[in-house]
């Protein structure tokens, strides 16, 4: 293992590359701004790919762990550590941050150094929610990432986009108040502590593990976003620009509902256990609901923002069913997710710059004009149908049989994703792609240039590793995994 | 790894490899390097098949693990093979006929500027169904099934520009997602009460499964193989389109002919047939899931064969045809004879394939016309594709001798000995159907092949595919097309009378496919057979004969002899007419009920739930109160001092009042 502090190079190489973006100062230094971006956006790629090479997966303990002492005071700390449920996500994150800076690279023309010095610094905060585990550095991570996901969707949105920044503000602000009041309560619980390993430990009795677990939900569901506290997602990914729906898709929403692992499960099992009906059914109403609202929309972000909220639906219900295949599968849909959406966001995007509409009606035999984009937009299509040999089906058939295993009619209702995620999908796909051109601005379309190619081809070289042969993803979860299970499965009660 | 594990690999990647490289470097090697890297591909997949058949029947069967694509807790989803003798049966038949279909391909998309990739395609749908019949487990088994359907969806679109064919491409997935859909639930049941989704594992696990009960419904107690094998069949109702999952074949038909054939006809439709045969161990134990098996394939068989009989499109009436003997297969997979339908699997593919492939050339020779009313008398044109046409309906209405015979026949025998409920059904349907088949097969025959040439006063106006060459008089197809029809038309003719006795009596299905006591409609059906040419000559004094004779005769009575009939007949029996040309309504059902229904539901959760009550009132809601609060509470922040004032004299007053009254 190197001597390098990985993690936070993790989170401060971005951060400081964004900074240093931003000094690059106005548009006139539009290239330079570019050119740092995407070295810093590799940089910090490069310093996770050790995270993953050198984690041991046989260990469920944190690993990679920093300790500095922050704020002697109250003895909050800076510490810094990954395990199987965390570890890949850094990775994701930077990786999607990659991506983002290569294709906002010719969209985006005004405010250049801002625009990218935004997603760098949000890349390096997201990094470091996922890392913390002292529940302070969490929680001021956690606020922190908010700042430049409202700054970018505010100034590079869309024609609605202050009603939209403004919801998804206020919404997942309201939501993490009430988890501040929890971790304070459980500051004073621990006997003065806010190591979030510590909490793990503490000893509560039911009534408040409830309040808690209440507390921490309300926080992460906005997130995720669960049934029914979602509706802020659609909003904010239709006035986002493309680069800030992807973060949004493949990150931001895997906030929320890591979470629910590295909070709400090992501090208040009981409770989880106790509530895990209410989750279930809140899950299982993303999926069928919202795969049914997906069906009728008519603006293609807004149907894959449904399709999100339907696919995390599957997310949140693997943690509750609380078997491995169950939470396991959670997580691989969480990565697959973040590959696909942000895909599919990005092929949006590429037909957004071409044709400034988002509206299906205005699109048809996309494919007579862009056949490369077609295949490439048919294969992420096919993933988020959850089909075989992509990414997408990995999750997706390990959470219906975790949940058909944990109980019938909840699997019969979570396989329904099968016809309605595929109806949704390949309808839009059918409308927008197949079909003669309908349109001379379609007849008009240029098929995508190489840096468009590069940023799908990569992503679709993901989905597609992922689908064959997820091994190498799942592997790294087992330890973490069956660990957390063991600890949820007992009693905190006093 | 063994020279013999290394060639069972060869078997599916080698198509793979041709699909790879004509899909993504099409441009650059062109058409003929297309064809030729696919070929090539599949011909090492067909010759390596028969090295593995070769071995299979000296008796080595092989069931192991290629490599392990994840693990979860105790269950391990891995991809391996498992290859005996009904895998090897499958390789063979997939690989034929997926060579000929190649070949034929050729000829058929010349015109076509998607050339390389169609040849990609149907390399690639060779792969994902060989890796479907070689699988050692569900997961695989899975992955094979999801792969045929996608191969299939951008098959049946490949003209995408085409709306009738972006329609039925969406609706064959979707259809057959539903079945999926049972068909997970399935595997999900067995991987929840087994622990495993290996089917060796799995199997042994059988009197388990038989022992336990579920109550899915209060009070309703379920033995657990049974709910677990409706499931699995549901899904093999979608993929062999049993009714009511049957609706997306028929629209299949608007992809390019050969793939009719290959996908539509001789391999992916059977996937279900095939992976019942699979199971029948876990099927043996349920009595109930057999019987809903029997009927469901009884309804099917009867049923699409009379929706055969008005159908004007030449490929249509094949497609009709095909429900019909896929229900023909399931119905004997209800009686346990299931290796009679793998035997019935087996000759129709030949048949099938090859009436697809003829019909194929008459749409050549006819310059893309589909249409049977104008055509006529084509046996002077087109000869060759006029006697394997011939060959191939009599192989499918069961003529003696010939392959159909030997395979339906066993079906209908075997339907009469089986004491499961629906059994007296299923025989009166499969019996029936008999003489329906025979009468749709030989009306279109008559239709196209003989009787007056109706073709100069319509020709012109196609429905398949790309342009038009020049009009005229129908012409004899290219080799290409025309190698292949030969090529199908003997196995159609041999392949019954040769193998009927190792297949159905023999023990080469011994391992593969399990009958238990209880059902031992095979036993006594060997009982009765003295040799494939006994069978042949008792042929005659059996009602099948004469209900398929009636029929021919009927087809030529009223096609050849008295053509005005049929228009009198219609016009008096308007109802059942209308009945057939709706096809029962199960369109018109799917439409409104199902898609529209769900784009109601839809629209009402989205417009009433998200943006009505979330939205609407609580988000914006309580944005409202918080609005209206401080539209209050900015009253008082007026400025003027004489308010203020105004009001702390208030304040001073009530808390004086207060204070005095205290005690």
């Amino acid at each position: 293992m190197t001597g390098l502090p990985l993690l936070s190079l993790a989170i401060w190489v971005p951060v400081f590359g964004g900074l240093a973006v931003l000094a690059t100062g106005s548009d006139r230094n539009a290239s330079l701004a570019r050119g740092l971006a995407l070295i810093a956006a590799i940089a910090g790629f490069l310093v996770t790919i050790p995270l993953y090479t050198a984690f041991d997966v046989k260990s469920a303990a944190m690993q990679f762990t920093e300790t500095l002492p922050w704020i002697p005071g109250f003895n909050i700390k800076y510490q810094l550590g990954v395990d199987g449920i965390s570890v890949l996500f850094i990775l994701l994150n930077s990786f999607i941050t990659v991506l983002v800076v290569l294709a906002g690279w010719r969209v985006i023309e005004e405010k250049v150094a801002q625009y990218m010095a935004a997603f760098l610094i949000m890349s390096g905060l997201m990094n470091g929610i996922f890392c913390a585990l002292d529940a302070v550095l969490f929680y001021v991570f956690f606020e922190a990432s908010l700042i430049p996901m409202y700054i970018i969707i505010g100034v590079w949105g869309g024609p609605n986009r202050v009603y939209a920044a403004f919801k998804f503000f206020l919404y997942t602000l309201l939501g993490s108040l009430l988890m501040l009041v929890a971790l304070i309560y459980l500051f004073f619980e621990s006997g003065l502590s806010f190591s979030i390993l510590e909490w793990h430990q503490v000893k509560l009795p039911m009534k408040a593990q409830i309040l808690i677990f209440l507390a921490f939900l309300l926080a992460f569901a906005v997130k995720v976003p669960m049934w029914p506290v979602h509706t802020w997602l659609p909003d904010a990914h239709v006035e986002a620009p493309t680069g800030g729906s992807v973060v949004l898709a493949a990150i931001m929403l895997k906030l929320g509902a890591y979470g629910f692992l590295r909070f709400s499960l090992p501090i208040a099992p009981d409770a989880s256990r106790e509530l895990a009906w209410l989750m279930i059914a809140l899950s299982l109403i993303a999926v069928v609901y919202i795969g049914f609202v997906a069906l009728v929309q008519a603006d293609m972000k807004k149907l894959i923002a449904y399709s999100s909220i339907s696919h995390m639906g599957f997310v949140t219900l693997g943690f509750f069913i609380f078997n491995q295949l169950g939470v396991e599968g959670a997580l691989v849909q969480m990565i697959s997710h973040g590959f696909v959406s942000g895909a599919l966001f990005l092929c949006v995007g590429v037909l957004y710059d071409r044709m400034h509409s988002r509206q299906i009606a205005d699109y048809g035999g996309v494919v007579n004009t862009m056949p490369k984009f077609a295949a490439l937009f048919m294969l992420f299509a096919m993933a988020n149908s959850g089909l075989p040999a992509t990414s997408g089906f990995v999750g997706e058939f390990m959470v219906a049989l975790g949940a058909i295993k944990y109980n019938f009619w909840v699997g019969f209702a979570a396989a329904t994703t099968l016809i309605l995620g595929a109806a949704y999908t390949l309808w839009m796909y059918k409308r927008v792609v197949f079909g003669a051109v309908a349109n001379h601005h379609v007849a008009e379309l240029k098929d995508i240039d190489g840096r468009e190619f590069l940023v799908l081809g990569l992503l679709a070289a993901c989905v597609l590793a992922m689908g064959i042969y997820p091994f190498p993803f799942v592997e790294v979860m087992h330890a973490s995994v069956d660990n957390l299970l063991k600890h949820v499965a007992l009693s905190k009660v006093l | 790894m063994t020279e013999m594990q290394k060639l069972y690999l060869l078997v599916p990647l080698a198509p793979l490899a041709g699909a790879i490289i004509a899909g993504l470097f099409g441009k650059a090697i062109g058409r003929a390097g297309a064809h030729w890297v696919t070929i090539l591909g599949v011909a090492v997949s067909f010759v390596a098949s028969i090295f593995v058949y070769q071995d299979v029947a000296a008796g080595n069967v092989f069931n192991g693990t290629v490599y392990t694509w994840a693990t979860s807790g105790d269950l391990k989803f891995e991809v391996g093979f498992l290859i005996d003798s009904l895998t090897t049966t499958m390789m063979l038949v997939v690989t034929f006929v997926s060579l000929m279909v190649h070949i034929y391909t050729i000829g058929y998309m010349h015109d076509d500027p998607g050339y390389q990739r169609f040849f990609s395609y149907i390399s690639l749908f060779t792969f994902s169904m060989l890796m479907l019949v070689m699988s050692n487990n569900f997961l695989q088994l899975f992955f094979g099934w999801e792969a045929v359907g996608l191969v299939s969806y951008l098959l049946i679109g490949f003209w995408y520009t085409r709306p009738s064919a972006i329609f039925a491409n969406l609706k064959a997935f979707l259809v057959n997602r539903v079945g999926d859909f049972g068909f997970l639930l399935g595997i999900g049941l067995i991987a929840a009460y087994t622990g495993s989704l290996n089917y060796a594992d799995v199997f042994a696990q059988g009197q388990k499964l038989a022992s336990t009960h579920v109550e899915l419904f209060q009070g309703e107690p379920w033995t657990l193989v049974t709910v677990i094998c409706i499931c699995l069949f549901i899904g093999a109702m979608g993929k062999s389109a049993q009714v009511p999952l049957h609706v997306w074949l028929p629209d299949s038909m608007e992809g390019p002919t050969p793939i009719s054939a290959l996908i539509h006809a001789a391999t992916m439709v059977t996937a279900g047939i095939f992976m019942v045969s699979r199971m029948s161990p876990l099927f043996e134990l349920s009595d109930v899931a057999l019987s809903f098996v029997m009927v469901i394939g009884a309804i099917t068989a009867l049923f699409m064969g009379f929706l055969g009989i008005i159908q004007n499109d030449i490929k249509r009436v094949v497609a009709y045809s095909t429900l019909s003997q896929l229900g023909y297969m399931t119905v004997a997979l209800g009686a346990s004879a299931y290796s009679v339908a793998i035997f019935h699997l087996m000759t129709h593919a030949f048949f099938k394939a090859l009436l697809f492939l003829a019909a194929g050339s008459v749409i050549i020779g006819m310059h893309h016309d589909q249409d049977i009313r104008n055509m006529g008398g084509l046996r002077k044109y087109m000869p060759i594709t006029w006697i394997t046409s011939l060959v191939g309906s009599l192989a499918l209405i069961g003529t003696p001798f010939l392959s159909g015979f030997y395979s339906k026949d066993s079906i209908i025998e075997a339907v009469a000995l089986s004491h499961l409920p629906g059994a007296g059904f299923a025989h009166f349907a499969v019996l029936a159907g008999v003489f329906v088949t025979a009468f749709y097969s030989f009306r279109m025959y008559f239709l196209v092949f003989h009787g007056k040439e109706r073709f100069h006063v319509h020709a012109g106006h196609g429905h398949d595919a790309h342009g038009h060459g020049q009009h005229g008089t129908p012409h004899e197809s290219p080799r290409v097309v025309t190698v292949p029809l030969i090529l199908l038309a003997i196995p159609s003719v041999v392949i019954g009378y040769l193998t009927v006795q190792p297949m159905l009596f023999g023990d080469f299905f011994e391992g593969a496919i399990v009958v238990s006591e209880q059902h031992p409609v095979m036993a006594e059906l060997a009982h009765h057979f003295k040799g494939a040419l006994a069978m042949g000559l008792h042929a005659f004094v059996t009602a099948p004969f004469w209900l398929a004779l009636a029929g021919v005769a009927l087809a030529w009575f009223f096609y050849l002899k008295r053509p005005e009939l049929p228009q009198a007949i219609r016009a008096k029996f308007g109802l059942v007419y209308e009945i057939l040309e709706n096809k029962y309504y199960f369109d018109r059902i799917n439409e409104v009920v199902f898609a529209g229904g769900a784009r109601l539901v839809g629209r009402g959760l989205w417009k009433g739930g998200d943006q009505g009550l979330i939205d609407g009132i609580v988000v914006n809601g309580s944005a409202k109160v918080v609005y209206w609060v401080a539209q209050i509470t900015r009253l008082f922040q007026s400025g003027y001092i004489y308010q203020y004032a105004f009001s702390m004299i208030i304040g001073v007053f009530v808390l004086l009042t207060f204070w005095f009254n205290r005690g």
